[in-house]
Order: structure tokens, then sequence, then C-alpha cells
């Protein structure tokens, strides 16, 4: 590539951090998310470090806490799932890409657009803040099971630090169904001229799924929050039963006795479609990519509309998989066990679709195609163990054990971050007109790919030996776990490594931001409209147009048949390169 | 597979062998999966060459490629499904047995207690206002309620081997998630709830009792024992708490 290297249009900081620009919105969502995953990392690193070196005092620390260790637990799972694994995928991607992908010269509602990042950043910092107040961040786990959460006296971090967490949550809720009722209406009301919904790419498929998902499922997280918070400083008791004795100290009945079991359920009915939230714009993407690196078209494009469609619809239905042995009606187990197992199916259309296109045309090996075979890989480790977890005789067993937490390590956290990297590295270029480099990106991959699989897939056997979660030690008064010292460590100085290798990703993005070999204006050679030189694009064709001989010169015809240019209107992004 | 502790109960050998071949089928499946990517990836390396004309998916490509493994996936996961719902059928959905060993484990943060209703074969009573833990009554027993009198409260589980046990579930505060791996048993004590288990001890010998639902600060310890023995000596160990009841209600 030769050609001439844009430059960032220099403009004011204030005008990049206070504006409705999609566009600028999405890297402030990326920033937010890389702060998260920073902590969350460093958080996951002493978590690995505590359990095989227990008595190991941390530098200007000492030696955590069982409390502390909890908190730690906590305060990772909720910053991964929350800020990184939402926030990137549902927020900061289709901020980036997805008026641009349909033709759109802003979304529909840029204002709220904005205020949805203002709101998330709030409900962050107000997360953080857990730590610094009297006794510190929770430690009852992402999922905050009542009466644990709704008692300030059932342990450390559960009065103050779970207050905070709670208006966290309630803050994120708040803007998650800002921004996705801004990408529904979006998608639905600003298509460009002749983007019918059969043209749209199989990202804006997937968001159109997950934002109605995060409608959904977000307005229960909502509602379960705000009746904890209720429950907790105006005694309504919506999850408390009578008779409770904590610490000794008898608590106040509520004037109707109410039930743990109204929050788990309440709780999995988001939890659930929150994992399809993280994940179905990583599987648009994985379509988007490969067809883009075999140059060959999506086979069954409305096949794999309906698998995602499907698998969002069914992921409504599987909440009850998470609970099987929390005390819910057995047949009730039953029937969430065949919902779920239907899930699978077509989660399993979608792999078999992508190894099928890995057979067609010849893989063009760059750094955001590697990421997609990776998350590929982590789809199918993880995926596989979910009809084994999806039997409730079977989970009976392995429920809370870390079989559990190297499945969804694996199908959610590690497959949502290697589609992240996939996007990031493929887009990169649109934000700066250069190119990420290939060499470091192929370090990055090849050492997060080893590393991952080396600290997640040994969890499965600490599982299957019955190793619960949320042990500050391997050790009790009468189960040891010791004699799984030897393969805890094993995860640790692999997931030490798994840290150490994102030290290149963040060189990488930094270094090439000023030295990357120039990206021309369509580097990827792709169709979708992202990617097009003008934002008034006249849509003639499908997204997947690929292949020899599909256009005169070349072996694709990009969806953008003809483009006009029109000056700006409020909400609209200017653009962030120019050619000099 | 021999990751897993040993099994002690009657269920847990199907269970086991249902484990096992699960996991077997899907690490095979997964295997394979892996080694398609590999394919991809190395048949890029060996064939230099452009790609042929294009494409377009005929009928019968899509549906070897995709709708044949499919159906097959499909299948496996309904015989997974038909396979283990008997498992959970016999140990969920039974009706519990009249012989069963009666026993209530109550969870409290974080301590397992268990309570055998003696001699009159009742569970007596109990009164949140009346838990006191460090005056000897961490469960709250009626002193009004005469079938309180004789309930043998242990911080340790003994069961005789060979006969159905009918456990009844309860926590006092949080949820607690009890958990004998041995017995390939788990069912969370939800407070406000009563939860049952039934399961038959077979094997003699010691079984870690777990928490598996975080619950505070000692979650990690909140750990009992579960002993399993042969019936003599299970009536023996009975007959003594008893006695020792007895005694201390005497002085």
């Amino acid at each position: 590539m030769s050609a001439a290297i844009p430059v960032r249009v220099r403009r004011p900081l204030a005008s990049r951090v206070f504006t409705s620009c999609h566009r600028d919105l999405a890297i402030l969502w990326l920033l937010l998310a890389l702060a998260a995953v920073i902590l969350g990392t460093l958080l996951s690193l002493a978590i690995r470090i505590h359990r095989v070196w227990p008595m190991l005092p941390f530098p200007f620390y000492g030696v955590p806490t069982p409390e502390q260790y909890l908190a730690g637990v906590t305060m990772h799972g909720t910053l991964m799932i929350f800020f990184v694994l939402t926030v990137v995928p549902q927020a900061a991607f289709p901020n980036l890409v997805l008026p641009a992908q349909i033709g759109a010269s802003r979304m529909a509602f840029p204002r709220l657009n904005a205020a949805a990042f203002w709101i998330g950043f709030a409900s962050f910092l107000a997360l953080i803040a857990a730590f610094f107040v009297p006794q510190g961040a929770p430690i009852g786990g992402w999922t905050a099971y009542p009466p644990f959460s709704e008692i300030a006296a059932a342990g450390p971090g559960q009065g103050a630090g779970m207050d905070l967490w709670l208006v966290s949550i309630l803050l994120f809720c708040a803007a998650s169904l800002a921004a996705a009722f801004n990408f529904l209406v979006t998608i639905l009301a600003r298509r460009a001229q002749g983007m019918t919904l059969g043209r749209m790419p199989l990202t804006v498929w997937s968001w159109l799924v997950s934002s109605a998902l995060t409608v959904i499922a977000f307005s229960a997280l909502l509602a379960a929050a705000f009746m904890l918070l209720a429950d907790r400083h105006f005694g309504t008791g919506f999850f408390l039963p009578a008779g409770e004795v904590v610490n000794g100290i008898r608590q106040r009945d509520p004037a109707a006795p109410g039930s743990p079991m109204l929050w788990l359920h309440l709780f999995w009915f988001f939890g659930h479609p929150e994992v399809y939230i993280s994940i179905l714009p990583g599987m648009g993407l994985a379509s988007s990519l490969i067809a883009n690196f075999t140059r060959r078209p999506v086979p069954g494009y409305r096949f794999m509309v309906t698998a995602t469609t499907l698998i969002g619809f069914l992921g409504l239905g599987v909440w009850g998989h998470h609970i099987f042995v929390s005390g819910m009606n057995p047949y009730a187990g039953t029937a969430f066990g065949l919902t779920t197992i239907a899930i699978a199916v077509p989660s399993s259309a979608e792999v078999l679709t992508w190894l099928a296109m890995l057979f067609r045309g010849r893989i063009r090996l760059t750094t955001p195609m590697l990421f997609t075979l990776g998350f590929i890989s982590f789809f199918i480790a993880g995926g596989l163990t979910g009809p084994v977890l999806a039997q409730p005789a079977l989970d009976a067993y392995l429920h809370n054990t870390f079989f559990v937490v190297a499945h969804f390590h694996l199908v959610m956290a590690m497959a949502g971050v290697f589609s992240v990297f996939a996007g990031i590295y493929y887009w990169y270029p649109l934000l700066t007109g250069r190119r990420m480099n290939e060499v470091l990106g192929n370090l990055h991959f090849w050492i997060s790919l080893i590393a991952a699989y080396g600290t997640f897939f040994p969890m499965h056997f600490a599982g299957l030996a019955g190793e619960p979660r949320h042990y500050a030690q391997l050790s009790g008064p009468v189960e040891s776990f010791a004699s799984l010292i030897p393969v805890e460590k094993g995860i640790t100085f692999s997931a030490l490594l798994l840290a150490a290798a994102q030290l290149i990703f963040l060189f990488n993005v930094f270094r090439s931001a000023r030295h990357g070999i120039a990206a021309g204006e369509n580097p990827w050679r792709a169709t979708t409209l992202e990617w097009s030189p003008n934002a008034h694009p006249i849509i003639e064709s499908g997204p997947y147009v690929y292949g020899p001989g599909v256009a005169s010169q070349d072996d694709f015809r990009p969806q953008w048949a003809f483009a006009e240019h029109r000056n700006g209107s409020p909400g609209e992004c200017s653009p962030p390169l120019k050619q000099e | 597979m021999n990751w897993l502790p040993p099994n002690g109960a009657l269920h847990g050998l199907a269970i086991d062998h249902l484990l096992r071949w699960n996991l077997t089928v899907l690490f095979w499946l997964f295997v394979a999966a892996q080694a398609l990517l590999v394919a991809a990836l190395v048949r890029r390396w060996v064939s230099r060459g452009e790609g042929h004309a294009v494409q377009h998916r005929s009928g019968a490509a899509f549906f070897f490629a995709d709708l044949l493994p499919l159906a097959a996936i499909t299948a496996l996961y309904i015989w997974m499904m038909f396979a283990s719902h008997k498992l959970w059928a016999a140990s969920r959905e039974s009706v519990e047995s009249p012989q069963a060993v009666q026993v209530e484990v109550t969870g409290e943060q974080f301590e397992w207690y268990f309570r055998y209703p003696g001699a009159d074969g009742v569970f007596g009573a109990t009164r949140a206002d009346l838990i006191n833990a460090p005056q000897g009554n961490p469960l709250g027993l009626d002193p009004a309620d005469a079938h309180a009198a004789d309930d043998i409260v242990s911080a340790i589980l003994v069961l005789p081997a060979g006969r159905p046990v009918d456990v009844t579930l309860r926590s006092i505060d949080v949820i607690h998630g009890f958990a004998i791996p041995g017995m390939r048993l788990k069912q969370d004590a939800i407070p406000g709830m009563t939860g049952h288990l039934q399961f038959t001890p077979a094997v003699p010998g010691d079984y870690p009792i777990l928490c598996t639902q975080v619950c505070g600060l000692g979650h990690a310890r909140m750990q009992a024992r579960l002993r399993v023995v042969a019936p003599g000596e299970y009536e023996r160990w009975l007959t003594a708490r008893e006695s020792a009841l007895k005694a201390e209600a005497a002085r």
C-alpha cells in the first residue's frame, strides 16, 4: 500500500469529549472499557496469586483477608461482564460502525446516545467508589443473591459497598437501555435508501437482536436492583423471608414475607440473555470477517439471520438452568434443560457454517482473521460444555464448581474478548488511517491463545474434582483441594502470561497510531459501508458479494454503488480523517 | 476422569457413567472441531493458488456441510437430555420412602447443623427468636414443644449405609449451598423455604460436606463431615446421643 497517509483532523479535546458524535462516543466507551479491563485483569491476577500462595503479602497491601478476596472476585466479575463484555460489543462497536454500516449519517437519538455514555461513566465511578467506603466493596459475587445482599450485617462490604454496587447497576441499566433504544430505532428507521433488512450486514442483525434483548433483559435487572434497594432502605421485603437471624441477631420481619427466589428468577432472566448480548455481535463479526478474509460470500445468509434471531428468542427462555439446584420445581428443571438444549442447535448451526466457510477460498491470515479463528475455537471449547451443564442431573454435581467457571470464561469471556480484538484490529484504520502492526498482532494472538487455553482449560479438572467457586483458600477444615495445587499454579502462571501478552496489544495500539503503515481507503477490500468514502451512499447490493468475477475488475462489489455529498447536520460526525 | 472424588452414593454410579459418557463424546467433538480449524490453516499454507471460480452454495452442498452434521448434533443433544432426565426424575421427582432416615440440615454462617427427630420420629418446632448458638440452641428449638425435647442436633452427619435418606434443607440467614461431592449431591438451602433431597449412601466412609453458594467471609471454611457407617454402628451412635441428651436434661 502506498496510499497517502491521512491525518487525524485536529479538534479541541472538549469537542471530542462533550460530543454527540457517535464515533467520538465509541472512543469514550473504548477508553472506559480499557480502564475497566485493566482493573478487572489486575483483580483476577490478585485472585489467582492468592489462591496458590495464600500467605503471600501483596506489596503496599499485605495478605488479603477472605472478605477482600471475595470483594476482588465480585468486582472482577462486575467490571468484566458489564464494563468490558457489554460495553465493547454492545456500546463501543455499534457507536463506531453501526450508523455507517446501514448508510446512516447519524444515530436516531444522538443526545440520548451521548447521555447513555455519561450515565455509564457515572455507573463506573459508583462501582469504583465501592472500594473506598468503610468495609470496602461487596463480597457476594456479581449475582448478589439476597438475603446476603440485602442485610448489611451479613458480611463486610454488604453495607455501603453493596449500596454503591446497586446504584452502579441501576445506572448501568439506564445507560444500556438508552443506548439500546437508540440502536434499535437507528437500525429500523435510519437505514439508507436501498438498505433493506435483507441487505444488512450480520453485525447489524446481531445488534438488532442484542439491542432487543438488552431492552428486555436490562429492564428485569433494573426492576430487581430497584426492588433490592427498596428492600434495604424502605423495608419492602420483596426478597426477605420471615424469621431471618443473621449473626445471631433477629432481623425484623417484613410486613409480608418475600422470597430470595424472586431475585434469582429476575436476576437470571437478565443474566442469561446478557451472555447473548455480549456474544451475538461477535458472532455477526465472525461471519463478516470470514467472508472478507476468504473472499467468499456468507452461505445461507438467511439461515444465519434466522439462527441469530432464534438464539436471541430462545435466550429469553433458558434462565432457569442457573438455578436447577436452588429450590426450583424439578419439573421446571427438566423444562429449562430442554430449552437450553434447544438453544445449542442454532448456536451449533452458526459454528458449522463458519467451519464450512473456512474451506472455501483461501484464508488471508491477517490479525483480525486470526482472532476470529480464536473466537470460533473458544466458542466451540466453551460451548460444548453447555449441553453438559444443561442436564439438571449433571449440573447437580457441577453447579458452582470450577467446571462452570471454565465454561463461561471460555464461551463468554475468551470468545468475547477475542472477537473484541478482531474488531479492534479490523476497524483500527477507520480511526487512525493506519493498520496495526501485523507481526505484533500475530505475537499477541498466539501467546494469548495458548495462555488462555492454559488458564481456563485446566479449570474443568478442578471442577470435576468438586472444587467450588468463591473459595478464598483451597483447603478448609474438612475438605482439602491441596492436591490441585500443581494444576492451580499452572493456571496462575498461564493467567500471568495471558495478562502480559496484552501489553503487546497496548503497545501496538499506541505505536501504530503514529507508525502503522498507511491503510488507504478500504484496506481490507471490504463490502460493508463503514469503509465507504462518503457518508451518503445508495445501496444496490447485499453485504457479502465476494468472489472472483463478481465485479468487473475485482473480487468484491462494495455495497455503496453511488455516493453523493451533502452538508452535515446536527448529530453527524465530521470526518475523522482528511487526505493530505 | 479420575479427577472425580470417589463415589459413595447409590445413584452416583449412574451419574458418573453419564458424565463420563458425555465428556468423552464432547471431548472428541471438541478435538474434531479444532482439527478442522487447524486443517483450514494448513490448507491455506499448502495451496498457494488463488481460489477457484465463484461457488454459489448449492442445495446439496448446504445439506452436507450444515444440515446433516447439525441433525446429528441435535440428535446427540436430545439423546443426552433423555439419558439424564431419567436420573433427574429418579432423584428429584420421586416420592420419599417410608423407611427413609429423616434428617434436617440447617445452614447458618458458617456452620452446618444436622438434626435427627429422636425417638418420637417427629422434628420439634423451632422459633427464630429462640435461636442462640452461644447458649447451645443454634436452631431455636422450642422447649414448649414436647417433640423438640428428644431432637438430636449434631455438627457431624452420621448415616447408615444402604438406607434411603430424606434430607430436609433449611437456612436461617442467607443462601447456602449444601453439597456432598462424594455423594454427587447438591442443593441450595434457601431461607424461608424448606428443601428436600433424597439419596442412599452406599459405601461406608467419610465424605466432606461443603457450602457451594458464597455466603460470607467464612464461606470457604463452612464445611462439615458426613460419616457413613454400618447400620448397627449408626444405631449405637444414635443411642449414645440420645442418652447424652437425657443426661443433660436431667442435670
